[in-house]
């Protein structure tokens, strides 16, 4: 065997397209120095990142590092729709950075840099092959957003979001790298598809605890309740750009990782209960909560850990001996990744709704800050309620629709009746506070409370978003749209 | 493509793409008149779907739904949904009531809009939306895209209730009808979640969801039957309503604007019941005998029910509300007899209630805009002020409680005489009880017209003035004229009922 090992570099390339872009956008800011040129760079990287994921993941599985039969990085069809997602999410993301960017202190250079290492690190999470790069790409992909999640300067709420998040997220970190060591202790393996082999004997000293302690540290990253605390915080603390990004493209990061880890490596007896409790715990807490939030970032935050309850729900049939049949493993795992997708997709727009309907660099606000808003803007207005609306997953947002049809069909495949109910009582508690979101934007706008003196807000939103945020507005709701009268094109990508 | 599959495609794509060139033409009234038009085209095309052949020519048994016409492409193979529509002797009445109560409606918006709410033309926009929802269900072979138009209706009819519900302009009523709208979304999307979750049971266990096949059971197990038929019926009885779920319909129906409370009663309660019939006993027919007794005691008590709370109703459009749960009782009755009588009479119930109620409601929300309140104390004497109004009135109303010669006799007779050919101690008493209900409703109406036309003017009505206008002629004469004509030809109705209802029967047996 040859020591040298030979590096199989097209495989590879989404990845080098992805730092690439960081390093020359530390170079364009350097160099250049001017904001419109580093973002445009950065664009054009991230663009270049998803073509190349695409392209290289067309052409079929390609492996690389490998020992044996086991390869560290396989960048195969599910690989290349993560990098892809996760390209467009950063691309929607810069558009809505564009106001943040241009008239407020935040760093552009550093600002683009964080981002596209943060992409980096979910380009590489979709290939990886085995536990250490799967836990180093998640660390890279959250790592940025520490800074990031702290870039409003002068905020209190903003530092004290970073804080929170970075100490959560490290803990989480330790936890999922304890559970790995103890998977290593005791099977000798880290390779997710050797470990799958091996850990099917359950009755292995030391697995069972590894299994619960490498889920649980990944549910942090999803926002799963117990382990969602630091969402709602973190995300009204950070830059709406930033607070989109967390609630897509980190949150699919986590789900990622966790579809890799239960899918391949795990077994099915040990992780099933433990996921269909996540599921239902995570859901219906997420929903509850969510209906007495009276800051909008809030009420997002806190959708989007019940959210993650949906995306869990498929993952829950492993419970019962129907549920790990291959066939219906299968169809849950390619549901999973179905309502991500969808998920990422309504939820990008919505966070874009709202950069549209605030000023310039603004927080999220409180709900009432939007009374009326759609009425002044009709089409932001529309989509921000097309967008919750799709969240919900009612007609006309028919994206959100069938990604719970495909949820709770999944659920039923697998014989789990009763999580299949869960669901659909917690869609009821759902549209209870995205239909009260969506009224207050159709709601009579506030009366000036006095001529003479200055009103609350002062800042009040401009009378049309700047160009990025539209465009981003835009091809999210499109995208949107696009999926909902087509959801097979979603569903085909995602069971491949 | 066949003229029939054309027609079947245009009477969705009219009103959709309609409803999208109101909202956005400029032109307050234009848009409005355009949305008129549409309506009005839809209604042509459901009345032609009528043309084609009615039987079944081919070898073998006759499936237990042949529809008319039918179109069926592949939509999203992954969801086992296909675009598959069809209509057929049970669908088509409901059809063409849906689209004709649609014009009525969008034709009296050209005129009337709720003052100081939103533009008439958003309003007509989302009745356009409603009407896609409604067909849709009705026309659906495919129990997913059955469910995916059930929704379609959910937040249009939602924004009509709270955009231009509450009766005056404070913040008060618009709260009362913001709430009533949310209680009606709840209560709503909580029964087709449910309808969600019955359909893939049926779908998981049986590999399709094709009406056509599945109808009859398709080889479903009895445990996937009771369970199916109990998700579905639950789901169905929210929307009909059936007693005790029934309690976001007084809400919604009072709070909603005059054509929002039409559309609900008249076509939007029949989306239940037509789903009981077709979907819930079609597919699962094991469930539908087993569940058959308890649906039949809630139809009962909501009859018995829906009469005692009418009694002691004090606002008029309340009192209509209430009396739907009534008469949705007898309709629901005899679709749980499982017989070809009960299930005759519970459609031409769906269709008399929803032109006899759809016009009460155009009624009482003539008496509310002239008197400016729906309080029973404050109206009186309508007859010696607005004669005409209060002849309307009373026509309505005999019409309603049942008297034979209009067209809500056939329907709540037959599911009485549905109950005692059922026969037995339970089924017995269930008809003598419901035939107690009919009485009390003819003794709430005759209060209600008492009350109202008889006496002496109050204030409220004393400022009336004879005339009626055009716009409010227009809307109510076809109705007029439907309730004598169902009344007199029930046959209008089932006259092509007969042989998908024996088929129906014959799988349930």
């Amino acid at each position: 065997m040859s020591v040298v090992q030979s590096v199989h570099n097209v495989a590879l390339l989404p990845a080098y397209l992805a730092a690439g872009t960081a390093v020359l956008v530390l170079l364009a800011d350097l160099l250049v120095g001017r904001a419109g040129a580093t973002v445009a760079v950065a664009c054009a990287g991230v663009v270049a990142t998803g073509v190349g994921a695409v392209v290289v993941g067309a052409a079929g599985t390609r492996r690389t590092f490998c020992v044996g039969a086991d390869c560290s990085w396989v960048f195969d069809g599910r690989a290349a729709l993560v990098a892809g997602v996760f390209a467009l999410l950063t691309l929607g993301v810069l558009g809505l950075s564009g106001p943040l960017l241009r008239g407020g202190p935040t760093p552009v250079g550093e600002y683009c840099f964080l981002l596209a290492c943060s992409m980096t690190g979910g380009v590489v999470l979709g290939a990886a092959g085995d536990l250490i790069t799967l836990i180093v790409a998640l660390e890279t992909l959250t790592l940025p957003l520490y800074v990031l999640v702290g870039l409003r300067r002068g905020s209190l709420a903003s530092a004290e979001a970073a804080v929170t998040f970075f100490v959560v997220s490290v803990v989480a970190t330790t936890v999922t790298l304890l559970g790995a060591a103890l998977l290593y202790a005791a099977t000798g393996g880290l390779h997710l598809d050797r470990l799958g082999g091996l850990a099917d004997a359950p009755d292995v000293p030391l697995v069972p605890a590894a299994v619960a302690l490498v889920v649980l540290g990944l549910a942090f990253k999803v926002a799963a309740v117990p382990f969602h605390a630091w969402a709602p915080a973190t995300y009204d603390g950070a830059p709406l750009p930033v607070a989109a990004y967390l609630s897509t493209a980190s949150k699919l990061g986590g789900v990622v990782a966790l579809l890799a880890v239960v899918q391949r490596a795990l077994p099915a007896e040990v992780t099933g209960p433990v996921l269909a409790l996540l599921a239902v715990l995570t859901m219906t807490v997420g929903n509850l909560v969510a209906l007495r939030q009276r800051r909008t970032v809030r009420l997002l935050a806190w959708s989007s850990v019940a959210q993650a309850g949906y995306i869990l729900a498929p993952l829950g049939v492993l419970v019962s001996a129907a549920g790990r049949a291959d066939d219906v493993r299968a169809g849950a795992y390619a549901a999973a990744v179905a309502y991500a997708v969808f998920f990422v997709v309504v939820e990008l727009a919505a966070f874009a709704a709202l950069v549209a309907l605030r000023p310039a660099g603004a927080d999220g606000g409180a709900l009432a800050d939007l009374r009326g808003a759609a009425r002044r803007r009709p089409w932001a207005g529309a989509a921000f309620a097309l967008a919750l609306v799709g969240l919900a997953g009612l007609p006309p947002g028919l994206a959100g629709l069938f990604a719970k049809v495909t949820v709770v069909r999944a659920v039923l495949d697998g014989g789990a009746g009763w999580l299949a109910l869960v669901v659909a009582v917690n869609a009821v508690i759902g549209l209870a506070y995205y239909l009260r979101l969506a009224a207050t934007l159709y709601a009579d706008p506030p009366a000036p409370a006095s001529a003479g003196e200055p009103a609350a807000s002062v800042r009040v939103a401009p009378a049309r978003a700047a160009w990025p945020v539209s465009v981003a507005l835009a091809g999210a709701t499109a995208l949107a749209v696009v999926i909902g009268f087509a959801p097979q094109l979603v569903l085909d990508l995602a069971s491949r | 493509m066949s003229v029939g599959q054309v027609l079947l495609v245009a009477v969705l794509v009219l009103p959709a793409v309609g409803a999208a060139l109101v909202a956005v033409l400029p032109g307050e009234r234009a848009a409005r008149a355009l949305g008129t038009a549409v309506a009005g085209l839809t209604l042509v095309g459901t009345a032609l779907l009528v043309l084609g052949d009615h039987g079944w020519f081919g070898y073998g048994p006759a499936p237990a739904v042949q529809p008319w016409h039918e179109v069926d492409l592949p939509w999203v193979p992954g969801l086992d949904l296909r675009f598959h529509l069809g209509v057929d002797g049970i669908s088509w009445p409901l059809v063409v009531l849906t689209a004709l109560l649609t014009l009525l409606c969008c034709g009296y918006t050209v005129r009337r809009v709720p003052e100081g709410r939103g533009s008439g033309r958003a309003l007509v926009a989302l009745l356009l939306v409603v009407e896609v929802g409604i067909l849709g269900t009705f026309l659906a072979l495919d129990l997913v895209l059955f469910f995916v138009f059930f929704e379609v209706v959910l937040l249009p009819m939602y924004a009509i209730i709270a955009g231009w519900g509450g009766t005056g302009d404070d913040l008060p009523a618009r709260d009362a009808a913001r709430a009533a709208a949310r209680k009606f979304a709840l209560y709503t999307l909580f029964g087709s979640v449910l309808l969600l979750v019955g359909v893939f049971v049926v779908v998981a266990a049986a590999g399709t969801a094709d009406i056509v096949a599945l109808t009859g059971g398709a080889g479903l197990s009895r445990g996937t039957q009771l369970a199916a038929f109990a998700l579905l019926g639950l789901a169905f009885a929210v929307k009909a309503p059936l007693w005790p779920l029934h309690t976001w319909l007084p809400d919604a129906h009072t709070q909603a604007p005059t054509v929002g409370s039409v559309i609900l009663a008249g076509v939007l309660l029949k989306m239940g019941t037509y789903g009981l019939i077709r979907v819930a006993v079609g597919v699962a027919p094991e469930g539908a005998r087993w569940a058959a007794p308890i649906l039949g005691v809630l139809a009962v008590a909501a009859i018995l029910v829906g009469s005692l709370v009418c009694l002691a109703q004090d606002d008029l459009k309340r009192l209509i509300a209430y009396s739907s749960v009534g008469h949705m009782g007898f309709v629901l009755l005899g679709v749980a007899t499982l017989t070809a009588t009960g299930i005759q009479a519970a459609l031409i119930g769906n269709v008399a209630h929803g032109v006899i109620t759809g016009l009460l409601f155009f009624l009482a929300g003539a008496v509310k805009d002239r008197a400016h309140t729906g309080a029973l104390a404050e109206l009186s004497g309508l007859r010696e002020t607005a004669p005409r109004l209060a002849g309307l009135l009373g026509f309505a109303a005999v019409a309603s409680l049942g008297l034979p010669g209009l067209a809500g006799f056939w329907g709540e007779a037959f599911a009485v005489v549905a109950a005692v050919e059922r026969g037995g101690p339970l089924w017995t008493t269930l008809a003598v009880l419901a035939a107690v209900g009919g009485a009390l409703t003819a003794a709430y109406f005759l209060r209600l017209l008492r009350r109202v036309t008889h006496g002496r003017p109050s204030p409220a009505v004393g400022r009336f003035t004879p005339a009626l206008a055009g716009v409010e002629l227009t809307a109510w004469v076809p109705l007029v004229l439907l309730a004598l004509a169902v009344g007199l030809a029930p046959t209008l109705v089932l006259g092509y009922a007969t042989g998908p209802v024996d088929a129906l029967v014959g799988i349930v047996r």
